[in-house]
C-alpha cells in the first residue's frame, strides 16, 4: 500500500548520537520509515525511545555540540536533508516542513505579540512586507479558530490559555502551507476536553491543506484517532511498522503488545494490568541482542546475542522480533498466547 | 503600570524617611561637636554656647529630628559651616559633573559589558570566549584606584591622548568612566553570558530555529530581549557601587563632583554637606531602583509586581 | 456491594461545605481585590477502605481540595472531619499528631524526595517521626517496606537520583506506607510516569490497599487511571463538584452534560472504536469571576435559560449517584 503513494519523506537507517562526558548516547540508531503524501505517520514511544530526537533530526535542529547525525539518510522529494547546507536548511525550515511543539506554554516567545511572531516567518519565507504579512497573521489566526483574530494578534503569549497558544503555534506552522508539519507531542501538555478540539483542529487544517503529519506521541488514544500509519520505537531503534488498523486489531512487537496491556482503559475494568516489568535501557548502554529482552517475557538467548532485523511479515507489517523469523524455535509461543 | 509606579512612589516615602533618620543619626554619633568646630580652638564657653543656640544643637534630639525633617522637605539642607553658602546650593553646583560620570560608566558598564557576554555566550567555550571570561574576572578584581592612576600613566602622561585630570569635554569623561565602569562591564559581561546561555536553551529559541530563522536574527531579537531581565537588575545593583566610586575615582582625576564634595566635607567636620551629600545621592539611589524595577517590569511582563 | 456502601461501610472522611478562596492582592495600597474561588462549597464522603477518585480538567479544583484536607494551604472554611474528629477546627500540634494517619503521595517524586538523603534515610525519618518502632529495630523495618513496594534491600543505601522515575515514586509509598496511615492522598501520583512504568505503580497501589487495608483519595485528570483504580469517582469543574458516583454508573450511564463530554473527549486506543465526540467550545472561564449558575453553562452544549441564573444542587440520580444539573432530573 505505501508503495503505492507518493512518498514526500523516506528516512533510512538514521543515527543520531550525543558525545558525552559520559559517554556516547545513541538516542536515535537506526531509524527507518517513510511518509506518504496527506497522511499522518505515528511516532510511538514512552521517554527516551528517541522520537523526539527523530523529529529533530529531520529538521536537523539537533544541538551540536554534543548532538550529531553520525548515519543515514533523511530524503525529502528525494534530496538527502543531511547533505544540505545550513542555508538551505532555513529556506526549509517554518516553510516547507513546520513543527509545532509539546509545550505551548514556553514555545512562544514571551516578549513578542503572536501577531508579530506568525508575520515573522512569512516575512521570511513569503517576502511580504510588514502590512501584507500582519494581515496573513491575522488570517491565520482566523483560520486555526481563535475568535476575534484582529485583537488576539495584537496580545502577547502571556495573555492566552494553553489551548489559544496551541493554536497560534499551528497558525504559525501553516502560515507558509508547509508540505509536512510536525507535530511533536502536541497535545500532550493540554486537558482533554483542550486536545480534543486541537486534533479536530489539525484533522480540518490537514483535509483543506492537504500537508502530510508526524504526530510524535506516547499516546496510543491520539494514534488510533490520528493515525494512517505507525513508528512504534524502543530504544532508538523502530520495532514496529504498520498501519494504524493492523497495529491496533493485531499488534505483533511483544512491546507493542506490552505496551497495550499496559494502558488502563476506558472502555473495559480490568482487576490487574499486565504490565512490562523493569526499566528502559539506558542509552549509554545499550543491551547488545535485542534492545526490549531484558523486560520481554518471551526472550530466549537468541534475543539477547543477537539484534533482529526490521522484516515484513505476511500482513505487510514490519516487526522487529525473532518470534516471526525462521529462526525462532520456541514456535509454540503466538502472538494469541501473549493475551492480545 | 500607572498605579504601579504611583504605588512605587508612595512606597518611597517611608524610605526617604528612613533614609533621613539614619543620615542625621549618624551625625548624632559622630564625635566632637559641630559648634567647638565652628567656633574654632580657644573660643570661650559663651561664643560655643551662642553657637549651639544658633544651629538649635541645645535642644532635645527629637526636636532637631523634626527641624530636619521639615528643612529637608522644603529643601533647606542648612548651611555650610566652611563656606557659609547653602547646602543645596553647593551640592548643585557639584552635582552635574557626578551625573555625567555616572551616565558615561553606566554606559561603559552596559557596551563593553553586553557586547562581551553575548560573543563570550555565542562562542561558548571559544579562545574569545575564554579570554573574555579571564579579562572580565581581572576587571572585577582590579582596585578602581589603580586601573585609574595606571589609564593616566599610559593614555595621560606617555601617550598623552587624554588630560591627566579636571572636567568640562569628552576627552575628560573617557579615562574616568572606564576607571568606574570597568568593574561593572565585568560583571555584566559574566551576568549577560550566563543569562543568555539559559535563554538559548528555552523552547522559543527551538521554535525560532524551526522557523528557519538565522542564527544572528535569533541571538538579537529573539534570545537578547529576553536575556536582558537579570541584566537590567544588575546594571541597577552596579548604580550603587558606582555612587560610591566616584568618590574615589573623582579624587583620582581631581574632578569637582558630588563625590570629591562629601569627602572634603568630611575631612573638614562640616557636617551639614556631609549630611546633605549622603543624603541627595540616597534619593538619587532610591530613584534609580524605581527606574530599573519599571524598565524589569517592562521587559517582563509576566512577571506581575503587584 | 455499591448499592450497600452506605449502610455497612463506615465513614473515614467526611468533607462539608470546603471552601478555599485565595486573595488576589492589587490597587495602590495592595488590599485585596478579589479571590480565586479555586474550592467552592465541595463537600464529599470518603468510607473505609475504598478509593474515591477526584476527576477534572486543570483549574478544577482537585488538588487544591487534597491540599486543604492535609491543611497544606488552609482552606477558607468548611470541616473536614476524620473518624468524627474536624481536622480544621485543630490546633497545630494536634494536626501534626494526626499527619501519621493522612499521608500524601505528589505527582513528582524527583521534587518530593530530599536529594541529600539515602532511603534509608528517608524512611527512618518517617519512623523515627511516628516512634513505634524501636531505633534498632527500624532498618529491618525499612528493608521490610522497601520489599512492600517492590525495591531490593541492597538498594537501601542509594540516593534518589541513582533510581528511575517509577522507582522513586516507589520510595514516596514506602515512605507514606512507613506511617501506616489509614488514608493516603495520591495527588497526579502517576501522572508523571510513563505507561509501562504507571502500570506497575498502579498494580503496587492497589495491592498495597488490600494488605493494608488502606483508603485513597485519588486525584488525577487521567480517566482512564482513574476508571482502573476507583471504586468511586467526583467530577469537579471550576471548583464545583458536578457528578458523584459509583465508577460503573458514572462511566456506564454518565449524567452531567460536562462529564459525557469528558469522556467522549478521550481517545480511545481502537481504530474500530470510532466514537461520536462532543467538542466543547472555548476554554475553562476563570475562577476568579467564575460564570453566574452553573459554572458550566458557557461550554454547555444543552444549556438553557435557567442555567445562566440558578445554581443546579448535588441530587440523586439514585442512592449511589449525585449530579448537580438542572436538565437532570
Amino acid at each position: 500500500m505505501p508503495g503505492q503513494q507518493e512518498k514526500i519523506l523516506d528516512v533510512r537507517n538514521l543515527q543520531t548520537h550525543f558525545f558525552t562526558d559520559d559517554g556516547v548516547s545513541k538516542a536515535v540508531d537506526g531509524v527507518d520509515f517513510s511518509l506518504n503524501k496527506g497522511e499522518t505517520l505515528g511516532l510511538v514511544g514512552e521517554s527516551g525511545c528517541g522520537k523526539s530526537i527523530t523529529s529533530l533530526s529531520i529538521l536537523r535542529l539537533i544541538a551540536s555540540p554534543p548532538g550529531k547525525i553520525v548515519g543515514g539518510e533523511i530524503l525529502f522529494k528525494g534530496q538527502d536533508l543531511i547533505a544540505k547546507s545550513e542555508a538551505e536548511m532555513r529556506k526549509i525550515r517554518g516553510n516547507e516542513i513546520s513543527m509545532i511543539f509539546q509545550e505551548p506554554m514556553t514555545s512562544l516567545n514571551p516578549v513578542y505579540t503572536v501577531g508579530e511572531q506568525i508575520a515573522e516567518v512569512l516575512r521570511l519565507h513569503q517576502n511580504m512586507g510588514r502590512k501584507e504579512a500582519w494581515e496573513k497573521a491575522v488570517d491565520m489566526l482566523r483560520l486555526v479558530g481563535i475568535p476575534s483574530p484582529e485583537k488576539r494578534a495584537t496580545q502577547e503569549p502571556h495573555e492566552l490559555s494553553g489551548g489559544m497558544r496551541q493554536r497560534v503555534m499551528i497558525a504559525m506552522a501553516l502560515a507558509c502551507r508547509p508540505e509536512i508539519l510536525i507535530a511533536d507531542e502536541p497535545t500532550t501538555a493540554l486537558d482533554v476536553t483542550i486536545q480534543a478540539q486541537i486534533l479536530e483542529l489539525m484533522k480540518k487544517l490537514q483535509a483543506e491543506m492537504g500537508m502530510s503529519i508526524i504526530m510524535i506521541t506516547h499516546d496510543l488514544g491520539v494514534v488510533a484517532e490520528t493515525c494512517d500509519r505507525v513508528a512504534v520505537m524502543y530504544a532508538g531503534k523502530v520495532v514496529e511498522y504498520t498501519t494504524a488498523k493492523n497495529l491496533f486489531e493485531n499488534p505483533k512487537h511483544p512491546y507493542t503488545i506490552g505496551l497495550m496491556n499496559s494502558l488502563p482503559r476506558l472502555d473495559e475494568d480490568v482487576e490487574e494490568l499486565v504490565a512490562i516489568k523493569g526499566n528502559v535501557p539506558s542509552p549509554f548502554n545499550m543491551p547488545t541482542g535485542c534492545r526490549f529482552a531484558p523486560r520481554c517475557p518471551h526472550a530466549t538467548e537468541l534475543c539477547h546475542s543477537k539484534l533482529p532485523e526490521l522484516l515484513t511479515s505476511d500482513d505487510g507489517s514490519k516487526v522487529r522480533c525473532w518470534m516471526y523469523t525462521p529462526e525462532w524455535d520456541g514456535a509454540s509461543k503466538t502472538a494469541t498466547e501473549m493475551g492480545v | 503600570m500607572f498605579v504601579y509606579i504611583v504605588r512605587r512612589l508612595l512606597q518611597m516615602i517611608p524610605v526617604l524617611l528612613g533614609v533621613i533618620l539614619v543620615v542625621f543619626l549618624i551625625m548624632q554619633m559622630v564625635p566632637g561637636d559641630p559648634a567647638v568646630l565652628l567656633a574654632g580652638e580657644g573660643a570661650s564657653a559663651e561664643t560655643i554656647a551662642k553657637i549651639r543656640t544658633q544651629l538649635g544643637l541645645d535642644q532635645p534630639v527629637m526636636v532637631q529630628y523634626f527641624h530636619y525633617v521639615t528643612d529637608v522637605m522644603t529643601g533647606d539642607l542648612g548651611t555650610s559651616l566652611r563656606s557659609n553658602l547653602p547646602v543645596f546650593d553647593e551640592i548643585m553646583a557639584r552635582l552635574p559633573a557626578t551625573i555625567e560620570l555616572a551616565i558615561a560608566s553606566i554606559f561603559v558598564t552596559v557596551v563593553l559589558g553586553m557586547v562581551a557576554g553575548i560573543i563570550s555566550a555565542t562562542k561558548q567555550y571559544s579562545a574569545a570566549d575564554i579570554t573574555i571570561m579571564i579579562v572580565a574576572l581581572l576587571g572585577v578584581s582590579l582596585p578602581s584606584f589603580w586601573l585609574g592612576l595606571s589609564l593616566i600613566y599610559y593614555f595621560s602622561v606617555k601617550l598623552q591622548w587624554f588630560p591627566v585630570a579636571g572636567w568640562g569635554t569628552w576627552k575628560h569623561m573617557v579615562l574616568p568612566a572606564i576607571t568606574l565602569g570597568t568593574a561593572g562591564a565585568a560583571i555584566v559581561a559574566r551576568m549577560t553570558r550566563s543569562s543568555m546561555l539559559d535563554v538559548v536553551r528555552q523552547d522559543y529559541i527551538r521554535t525560532a530555529r524551526a522557523k528557519g530563522l538565522r542564527e544572528q536574527v535569533i541571538v538579537y531579537k529573539h534570545a537578547l530581549k529576553n536575556a536582558l531581565i537579570p541584566i537590567i537588575t544588575v546594571v541597577g545593583l552596579q548604580f550603587g557601587f558606582l555612587l560610591g566610586g566616584t568618590v574615589l575615582v573623582e579624587s583620582v582625576f581631581a574632578i569637582n563632583g558630588l563625590g570629591r564634595l562629601i569627602v572634603d566635607a568630611i575631612r573638614m567636620r562640616d557636617l551639614p554637606v556631609v549630611q546633605g551629600g549622603v543624603l541627595i545621592a540616597s534619593v538619587i539611589f532610591v530613584f534609580v531602583n524605581l527606574l530599573v524595577d519599571v524598565l524589569y517590569r517592562y521587559f517582563n511582563k509576566r512577571i506581575d509586581l503587584n | 456491594m455499591m448499592m450497600t456502601a452506605d449502610q455497612t461501610k463506615k465513614p473515614l472522611l467526611e468533607v462539608q461545605n470546603l471552601k478555599q478562596h485565595f486573595p488576589i492582592k492589587g490597587g495602590i495600597l495592595g488590599r485585596t481585590v478579589n479571590h480565586v474561588k479555586a474550592v467552592d462549597d465541595v463537600s464529599f464522603t470518603i468510607f473505609e477502605g475504598e478509593t474515591l477518585s477526584i476527576v477534572g480538567e486543570s483549574g478544577c479544583g482537585k488538588s487544591t481540595t487534597g491540599r486543604a484536607i492535609l491543611r497544606l494551604d488552609e482552606p477558607t472554611s468548611g470541616s473536614v472531619f476524620f473518624e468524627g474528629k474536624d481536622l480544621l477546627a485543630m490546633s497545630k500540634s494536634q494536626m501534626r499528631s494526626m499527619r501519621k494517619d493522612l499521608q500524601v503521595i505528589f505527582q513528582d517524586p524527583f521534587a518530593s524526595l530530599n536529594p541529600r538523603q539515602s532511603v534509608a534515610q528517608i524512611l527512618g525519618e518517617a519512623l523515627a517521626i511516628q516512634n513505634i518502632v524501636p531505633a534498632n529495630q527500624r532498618r529491618e523495618r525499612i528493608i521490610e517496606l522497601l520489599s512492600h513496594v517492590g525495591l531490593r534491600p541492597d538498594q537501601i543505601d542509594r540516593f534518589p537520583h541513582e533510581f528511575s522515575g517509577g522507582q522513586r515514586q516507589r520510595i514516596g509509598i514506602a515512605r507514606a506506607l512507613a506511617m501506616q496511615p489509614k488514608l493516603i492522598i495520591c495527588d497526579e501520583a502517576v501522572s508523571a510516569l510513563d505507561v509501562s512504568i504507571q502500570a506497575q505503580v498502579l498494580n503496587l497501589l492497589k495491592s498495597l490497599q488490600k494488605e493494608f487495608k488502606l483508603t485513597y483519595l485519588f486525584i488525577s485528570h487521567d480517566l482512564g487511571v482513574v476508571r482502573h483504580i476507583s471504586d468511586r469517582v467526583m467530577v469537579m469543574y471550576l471548583g464545583k463538584v458536578v457528578e458523584i458516583a459509583d465508577k460503573k454508573s458514572l462511566f456506564d450511564s454518565p449524567q452531567h452534560p460536562y462529564t459525557q463530554a469528558l469522556l467522549s473527549a478521550i481517545p480511545v486506543p481502537d481504530v474500530s472504536k470510532k466514537q461520536e465526540r462532543i467538542i466543547l467550545r472555548g476554554d475553562v472561564p476563570s475562577p476568579i469571576n467564575p460564570p453566574q449558575g452553573c459554572r458550566f453553562h458557557t461550554r454547555c452544549p444543552l444549556a438553557v435559560e435557567r442555567c445562566k441564573t440558578e445554581v443546579p444542587a448535588l441530587t440523586n440520580v439514585h442512592s449511589t449517584h449525585q449530579v448537580a444539573c438542572h436538565l437532570v432530573p
